[in-house]
């Protein structure tokens, strides 16, 4: 017996084999695996090829930059005029009020700055007490914003929101939007999976409601209809109200995103925590919600970049949003003819607010990814 | 209620009733999963429920603690009867603990944060006394030194102990266990029941689904064989499982035994 024991022997581990690992191999499979593979990288690198040099050209080697008027474009047609956007640089940011208030400038710059100091330690990893500053973005932030922006206190002159535009409120309407439709959508979302039928009917309601109408009518109804449920003389302000219908809407569609993320919940989440005897809020708070906004993380996000677009939608009630700040301005005298470059200046950035929203979710996914084995 | 006596304290030295199920009826829609279900559990007493698929075994363990909701019949847990009370309901489900075939660990909460969330919210322990007895039951199913890695690290029978260890730190009078081994893999299923056989010999008192005929002849002290629903045979293991009286029994263990 002894004689016929099998002896397990480990082989060693190697390396793969050479021509499969590295950049010419990736190249070699990604790019040039067959023969329509090959044709569609050339033909790209051709479109490539034909486009972007003379782009390039015109918008950074060609491009104006100098001066304060048109007579610099006007002479070199052959680049790009971003004397245009220099000019109008604080009109396209603040809006038409700060722009032409220079000594009042100083309020939307401190508004974003302080955004931006409060968002930044947020993204990075090792930022410590992070709920602190959420709690502070959510709470103080909202009310710094008015203090500064809207004014009325500290001798601050108040600015009237209808004179509010550019950068400054597509930020205003989305930030509201975003931050009040989030617990409103969460509520909305557990509501409508509610086992109590007058809750859960008032919430497929409201989100079928909202979510089967358009924002722009949505807008137009809260411009032109909600006054008249107000008596005469009370004069709702228009950001205002363009905020309360971009909310509403925007908490149907959250709520559904956040519905997504709580029916991919396992049952046996909720049985195991009300085995240990906790009630409805706690395994909610503690144990289901966690997981469910874990997994809609994407499509929240998702739902958050269309509203930071759709906002541009406020144009159609009269208010000047960066996309149609942006319009108007180079329709002026001043710069008629440059509205390429009003355009692209708009449009970079709301890519950029809307790209760093994306990145952020995917890096928030990836951090809460502890369902992966340890490497 | 009928069954009100016998949650009463036994006049002798008699075993007394942790669980007390009297005409216990369920349903599912139409389909009558449990019939007239009596049951009593002693306390210290070890039961484990074997049967068919479909049988309803794993619905009456799940009625103890109420995951699912009986429609006729009476469940009385260390003297409190199981109704639509919420509060009641969730103070039997804090002293009753249960394991799951599929552990239903929390993935987003460390092995120790699963251990201690319970107690500290439900039981109002402070967070130094939680992770003290979480740390202690861990020690105890032998995984302290996993305490700080997610679940979804660790294998399945690593799990299952570290969901044995979650029930325990709620320091419960009954634990329920719905099929603990049947979803590990053969070689992890040895350390799961180990750990079981342990916590039998410190006096837990324990209702055990499963179809480990091992662990039911070394642990229980009495066996229940369930079929449609009802309890067709219950027995203590010697007798059980060498002079099974009814039929269907001796099928049944030809049919799991002889494999």
């Amino acid at each position: 017996m002894a004689d016929s024991t099998l002896k397990f022997k480990k082989l060693p581990d190697r390396d793969p084999p050479e021509n499969t690992i590295g950049w010419i191999a990736w190249i070699r499979d990604n790019l040039f695996s067959s023969a329509t593979n090959t044709l569609t990288t050339l033909i790209f690198v051709y479109l490539f090829y034909l486009y972007i040099p003379p782009f390039i050209e015109w918008a950074i080697i060609n491009a104006n930059i100098s001066g304060t008027d048109r007579s610099v474009c006007d002479a070199n047609k052959s680049g790009a005029c971003w004397t245009f956007i220099k000019v109008r640089l604080e009109q396209l940011l603040f809006g038409l009020y700060f722009a032409s208030n220079p000594e009042q400038t100083w309020r939307p710059i401190v508004a974003f700055s302080v955004f931006g100091m409060l968002i930044f330690p947020l993204v990075i990893d090792k930022t410590p007490h992070k709920k602190w500053l959420l709690l502070a973005l959510l709470t103080l932030y909202p009310v710094l914003f008015i203090c500064v922006v809207y004014g009325g206190v500290f001798g601050i002159p108040v600015s009237d929101t209808g004179q509010w535009g550019g950068l400054l409120l597509t930020f205003a309407l989305s930030f509201v939007g975003i931050i009040v439709a989030l617990p409103l959508g969460i509520l909305l979302a557990l509501g409508r999976r509610s086992e109590m039928p007058i809750v859960k009917m008032m919430s497929v309601t409201y989100i079928e409601f909202w979510r089967g109408t358009p924002l722009i009518t949505i807008l137009f109804m809260a411009s032109v209809m909600l006054p008249l449920f107000f008596p005469s003389g009370v004069d709702f302000d228009k950001v205002v109200r363009a905020m309360i219908g971009i909310t509403l809407f925007q908490s149907a569609y959250t709520a559904e995103a956040v519905r997504g993320g709580l029916q991919a919940i396992d049952k046996g989440q909720n049985e195991a925590s009300m085995a240990l005897g906790m009630g409805y809020w706690r395994r909610t708070i503690l144990i289901i919600l966690p997981q469910a906004l874990k997994i809609s993380i994407p499509s929240i996000v998702n739902t958050f970049i269309a509203l930071f677009k759709d906002t541009s939608l406020v144009s159609i009630i009269g208010l000047l949003d960066l996309l149609k700040m942006a319009q108007n301005s180079s329709r002026s005298l001043d710069w008629n003819g440059y509205d390429i470059e009003g355009y692209l200046f708009a449009g970079f950035v709301f890519w950029i607010f809307c790209f760093g929203m994306s990145s952020y979710s995917q890096k928030l996914e990836r951090k809460l990814d502890t369902d992966r084995r340890a490497e | 209620m009928t069954s009100s006596a016998a949650s009463k304290t036994p006049t002798k030295t008699e075993p007394s009733p942790i669980i007390t199920i009297n005409k216990l009826n369920k349903w599912y829609g139409k389909f009558h999963v449990l019939k007239d279900i009596d049951l009593n559990v002693n306390k210290t007493e070890k039961i484990v429920i074997c049967g068919p698929s479909g049988s309803g075994k794993s619905t009456l363990i799940r009625c103890i603690n109420r995951l699912e909701v009986h429609q006729e019949g009476s469940i009385i847990v260390d003297g409190t009867e199981l109704t639509d009370d919420v509060k009641q309901i969730n103070e039997i489900r804090s002293d009753v603990g249960m394991v799951f075939q599929h552990f239903n660990l929390f993935p987003h909460l460390t092995v120790l944060e699963n251990c201690t969330l319970a107690p500290i919210w439900v039981r109002k322990k402070s967070k130094v006394e939680a992770d003290e007895l979480g740390m202690e039951l861990l020690t105890k199913v032998r995984i302290p030194d996993q305490a700080h890695k997610y679940p979804g690290q660790l294998s399945g029978g690593q799990q299952q102990r570290v969901a044995i260890a979650r029930a325990l730190c709620m320091q419960p009078r009954v634990m329920l266990f719905d099929e603990p081994t049947s979803a590990l893999d053969p070689e992890m299923i040895k350390e799961v029941l180990e750990t079981m056989i342990e916590l039998a010999e410190s006096g837990m008192t324990m209702l055990v689904v499963t179809h480990e005929m091992g662990f039911a002849n070394k642990v229980a002290d009495r066996v229940i064989f369930m079929d449609e629903g009802q309890i067709v045979e219950q027995n203590d293991p010697e007798n059980f499982f060498n002079n099974p009286k009814s039929e269907r029994t001796k099928l049944f263990l030809s049919q799991i035994l002889n494999h």
